[in-house]
């Protein structure tokens, strides 16, 4: 018993601290960027001038970039990642189902930097081929105005989203393979085809499946070096897909090392601090959703095969 | 029984990969007569109930030999269109499956995807004669727009029933409709059972020999994936011919 309760106390710490880590960071963020808080103040976010000789600080080209960036991103991969959630949990012949998910769990844990390069190399100088190619008259729109560098936010955003999609795709999938089999049967047995029968799973698993889609977000929100690379790091709020802008992480990683100036250093964390938050709710809120859905899901690196209970309604 | 049957059920094998569970099944049922399937877990009555409607056929490893004609029609011929064949054959699962979806369109599902209405009156009226064929209507009548998550175990599998009759089926499968019910929703569906099968041909699997008795014309008993014996239910329960029926019957085993 005593050994016991040594145990259970023992491990019960381990636990504590991880809670105590999030906190620290948190409380640690926010004491460090107290200067620009007290100084900007609510402006901080409202205005775009970031001037760090002057001492002029507005983020909120990089808020846009982030938010612009991660929106794109989950635009782009969230059908197909559907489409390989879809494939993989209810189409795909047997023996090469593994593999598969081998390789879309391969696709995750490949180092962002080489992502970065991979995008430098060949995803730019397509890009700016798709940029060269595209007629004057689609370049008059706002949307795709800017000039043709191949560096910019469409980059960002394709490279965020094949980044994503093996997140989006692997809690897809556990969440689709959690939808009870009487659901498809009941389809089936109303004369179902296939199609219909897959989109009753669907429409069963429809809160875990945004949940799903929400984590890639919140991924995408992060990313800090493969975006780094190719968004072309300028501080500009532009609805423009061909026009080089700037993300919350990849300003903290470019300029950190130079931030000599205390307010710039603060100008940093605090930007830090809110990514952070932003980070965290949508981390918590997409997790909430897809353990209300199927509480064995995980992600990536989790055995797939542990099979996700689902809470009888 | 001069009757033409309904189901006809001839040399009937069938297997999970090399795992053989339905062994040699010959059976007539007929129209507008309940049909009860009983036996001890694992006897293979579910699979055989599933496999008239070829619901086995999305199971990996499934093999079927022998012949199962409806209407004379076999129904595992290449040439038979399955989504169609459920569609006439209609199933009822041990475990009430509504969708997340509101009464009302848990009970359209079925004739929307079959496109078997052509106005929203006509698909209205189909659901509320649906509903009231299942003895549903009166409790649901004004809050079919609510979840059908919201209803009581015994209620969604009338549901599930009224979503299976609202395609019209010929046959209606229930797979042991009410092993998960409290006795009273079980009285419920048994007395529905009683009234629908003026309509319908009906084939049951349940567990407990009372409610076959109390609700079949025919009961047929499953042993070990052989149909053992299969009667006018009276005359099964009181007379059996063979020796195993007479044993489970009495509680001998199972």
């Amino acid at each position: 018993m005593r050994g016991d309760l040594g145990f259970r106390v023992g491990t019960g710490l381990f636990g504590l601290v991880l809670i105590a880590i999030v906190v620290a960071i948190g409380f640690e963020l926010t004491r460090e960027s107290m200067p620009t808080i007290q100084k900007f103040g609510l402006n901080f976010w409202r205005t775009q001038t970031w001037d760090p000789v002057a001492g002029d600080f507005g983020a909120l080209p990089f808020i846009w970039g982030t938010i612009y960036s991660s929106i794109l991103a989950l635009l782009l991969a969230a059908p197909i990642a559907l489409g390989i959630a879809i494939f993989t949990a209810e189409l795909c012949p047997e023996p090469i189902q593994r593999p598969l998910i081998f390789l879309t769990e391969l696709l995750a844990s490949i180092p962002s930097i080489v992502y970065g390069l991979w995008g430098i190399f060949v995803l730019v100088p397509a890009v700016r081929a798709l940029e060269e190619w595209a007629p004057p008259v689609l370049r008059q729109l706002p949307l795709f105005s800017g000039p043709r560098l191949g560096v910019g936010m469409l980059s960002a955003g394709l490279i965020l989203a094949i980044m994503v999609i093996p997140f989006t795709s692997s809690v897809a999938r556990e969440v689709l393979k959690s939808v009870p089999a009487a659901q498809r049967e009941g389809a089936y047995a109303l004369g179902a085809t296939r199609f219909e029968a897959i989109r009753a799973a669907l429409f069963y698993a429809r809160t875990g499946i945004v949940g799903a889609v929400m984590l890639g977000f919140g991924r995408a929100l992060g990313e800090t070096m493969a975006v780094t690379m190719v968004i072309g790091n300028q501080p500009t709020v532009t609805a423009s897909i061909f026009a080089p802008q700037y993300t919350m992480a990849a300003v903290i990683a470019n300029e950190f090392t130079e931030a000599a100036d205390p307010l710039h250093l603060s100008a940093l964390v605090e930007i830090g601090l809110v990514l952070f938050a932003m980070t965290l709710i949508v981390n918590v809120l997409s997790r909430l959703l897809i353990w209300s859905m199927a509480p064995g899901a995980q992600g990536p690196g989790v055995d797939a095969a542990a099979p996700a209970k689902l809470a009888a309604t | 029984m001069i009757l033409t049957p309904k189901i006809e059920v001839a040399g009937l094998n069938f297997y999970y990969g090399a795992h053989r569970v339905l062994e040699d099944i010959n059976l007539r049922i007929q129209p507008n007569q309940v049909t009860a399937l009983i036996g001890p877990s694992g006897c293979g009555k579910s699979t055989f109930i599933r496999s008239l409607n070829r619901m086995n056929d999305i199971v990996p490893g499934a093999r079927v030999e022998g012949s199962i004609c409806i209407d004379k029609q076999d129904i595992y011929a290449p040439s038979v269109d399955v989504v169609n064949l459920r569609r006439r054959v209609g199933m009822v699962f041990q475990k009430s499956n509504p969708f997340p979806k509101s009464i009302f369109d848990n009970v359209a599902y079925g004739l929307r995807i079959n496109g078997m209405t052509s106005s929203r009156e006509e698909l209205r009226g189909r659901v509320e004669a649906s509903l009231k064929a299942a003895a549903l209507w009166d409790e649901v009548r004004d809050r079919l727009q609510t979840s059908a998550l919201a209803l009581s175990g015994g209620q969604q599998q009338r549901l599930c029933i009224a979503r299976a009759l609202a395609i019209e089926p010929e046959i209606v499968l229930m797979d042991e409709p009410a092993s998960a019910l409290d006795p009273i929703a079980t009285q419920k569906i048994e007395e529905l059972i009683y009234q629908l099968k003026s309509r319908y041909t009906i084939v049951i699997v349940t567990h407990n020999m009372q409610q076959a008795a109390r609700v079949s014309d025919v009961t047929a008993f499953f042993w070990l994936g052989r149909l053992v014996e299969c009667d006018r239910t009276n005359k099964l329960f009181t007379a059996p011919k063979e020796k195993l029926t007479e044993d489970y019957i009495t509680g001998r085993f199972g």
